[in-house]
């Protein structure tokens, strides 16, 4: 949003029939591609596709808090470390932790807060890394969402799932999850993450200029299309356990009888066995 | 800001009041703390400004000095923001370098001023692609008593009004930065089922969530960060922007006044 030196006055970001430059409507999200368990040493992963941006994010934990004097006594720490790789950008970014990317381990650090049972685990702490190895704006959403089905592949408990979106101004008019050229270019980005079931805002962020019905419209955009969002989540973590119970079951299949040992036998009080998992 | 042991007492005790509709230093849930503010406070820095927000207490000084443009903004001056949270100010403030929670004040501070153009930055270009002004708001806490996003953003629009380009140093005569929006930010905290407008420490200790509403004089949102582990839903993000619209009207005089 700072270099409106150089848009060429005769760009559109919007054409008269409301078709954007990539030829999406006002209210059409960009299309969104969820992998869960991608990682095999993290304790969760996901991988993400949210037009170009490629995003990776992994959880550890709960494993005990470092440095110690974070450790809180009663509960387990949420911490989040959102990077971007050098090459995820036009210009090569710096390695390391930016001040941009600070904030936005921040605030994605307590919008998962308030979401995990973090009094299930004292003294822990849940780290999730988001790694941005594409980016085309829209990064801290498409991590966030993308931390929200790896904590689940985690097995963290958590009250539901998290699930992110942008909306914007460009143009002149109100429109959901703006690309690269739109938010440069554009007048106005508000990111936010929603608790679906709940409606419970956890994250917020905005800059620009909206009058207050026009975020009243980007955040009910953004709402609506938090709900298909939260859809692909939970379709990548079905799809991600059918492949685990099918590839069980075939194992299961493949284990030869062996005759020649005697069935071993069962101590007499154990309980009947639940296959209804 | 970083763990510390509240007093369960005084968390019941601020519960309490909030769901009586009353505040431990009886102000009404839409009144924020007296602003006092202090333009010119340093000499040496182009322009700077003293807060009392309450007692929570932050000077703010701008520099401004020559240097080269970004290179997609090649006729630009540029702004630059950061923050100190020195130990002085807190208890719970180490020395080091700035920790998240600075360089979030900072950020939030900084988009207020960028976003709604307060600064004409194309009156800044002293030759293209070469040399430009550049803007340095630094943000001092001396005392911290809750609220830091709001006094350091009336502090940093405070020192920007009062600033004076320094272009005698180029052989030409100063002139006052030229300033064109008075964006004024109002953070709301929510404490159980309440909102409060301007918390503080007491509050902001024991707040779930914090909402940051930057309005310019239009009414205009700006910019907006909503902070701390709890949430809103739509309907308190609303009334958080109609209070900051509401509230910022009143600071916005007193920030112009001199």
């Amino acid at each position: 949003m700072e270099d409106i030196e150089h848009i060429p006055k005769e760009l559109k970001l919007i054409d008269a029939k409301g078709i954007r430059l990539d030829g999406r409507r006002f209210d059409e999200l960009r299309p969104i591609r969820i992998e869960a368990g991608v990682l095999k040493k993290a304790d969760g992963s996901a991988y993400l596709e949210w037009g170009n941006n490629k995003v990776l994010a992994a959880v550890y934990g709960p494993r005990e808090a470092h440095p110690r004097h974070l450790q809180d006594p009663a509960k387990a720490l949420v911490q989040c470390r959102y990077n971007m790789a050098p090459f995820s950008v036009t210009d090569r970014k710096r390695p390391g932790p930016d001040r941009r990317s600070v904030e936005i381990s921040k605030v994605i650090s307590e919008a998962f807060a308030s979401v995990v049972f973090v009094e299930q685990f004292p003294r822990t702490s849940v780290d999730i890394f988001i790694e941005v190895l594409q980016a085309d704006a829209g990064t801290r959403c498409a991590g966030l969402t993308a931390a929200s089905v790896a904590l689940a592949d985690a097995g963290i408990p958590m009250r539901d799932l998290v699930a992110s979106c942008a909306s914007g101004k460009i143009g002149g008019v109100v429109a959901l999850d703006l690309n690269k050229d739109e938010d440069n270019f554009g007048e106005a980005d508000c990111p936010m993450a929603i608790v679906p079931r709940s409606g419970e805002i956890v994250l917020l962020q905005m800059d620009g200029h909206l009058t207050a019905d026009e975020f009243d419209k980007a955040m009910n955009l953004s709402i609506n299309a938090t709900k298909r969002i939260y859809d692909l989540q939970r379709d990548a973590l079905r799809r991600r356990y059918a492949s685990v119970a099918e590839a069980a079951a075939q194992e299961a299949m493949r284990e030869p009888v062996r005759s020649e040992e005697p069935p071993r036998e069962m101590p007499p009080d154990l309980p009947p066995e639940v296959d209804d998992l | 800001m970083t763990a510390e042991v509240i007093s369960e007492l005084m968390r019941e005790h601020i519960a309490r009041l909030a769901a009586s509709g009353k505040r431990n230093d009886g102000r009404r849930f839409d009144e924020p703390r007296p602003l006092v503010v202090q333009k010119n406070y340093i000499k040496n820095a182009e322009g700077s400004a003293r807060i009392q927000l309450g007692n929570t207490d932050v000077l703010v000084g701008v520099k401004i000095d020559v240097g080269e443009p970004y290179p997609d903004t090649p006729n630009q001056g540029v702004l630059s923001t950061s923050a100190e949270l020195i130990p002085m100010a807190s208890p719970n403030f180490e020395a080091g370098p700035p920790s998240p929670t600075a360089i979030e004040l900072a950020r939030v501070v900084d988009r207020g001023i960028r976003e709604s153009k307060t600064v004409n930055v194309e009156k800044l270009c002293i030759t293209p692609k070469e040399k430009v002004w550049i803007m340095f708001i630094d943000i001092h806490a001396l005392d911290y008593d809750g609220n830091l996003f709001d006094a350091a953003s009336y502090g940093a629009l405070a020192a920007l009004s009062c600033a004076k380009v320094p272009a005698s140093k180029i052989g030409k005569k100063d002139y006052p930065l030229p300033l064109e929006h008075w964006p004024i930010s109002v953070t709301s905290a929510k404490i159980g089922g309440n909102i409060v407008v301007d918390p503080n420490l007491d509050e902001e200790r024991i707040a779930d969530a914090r909402l940051t509403v930057t309005t310019d004089e239009n009414g205009d949102i700006r910019a907006m960060q909503k902070g701390l582990k709890g949430s809103f839903n739509l309907d308190e993000v609303r009334a958080a922007i109609r209070t900051s619209q509401k509230v910022g009207r009143g600071i916005r005089g007193i920030v112009q006044r001199d």
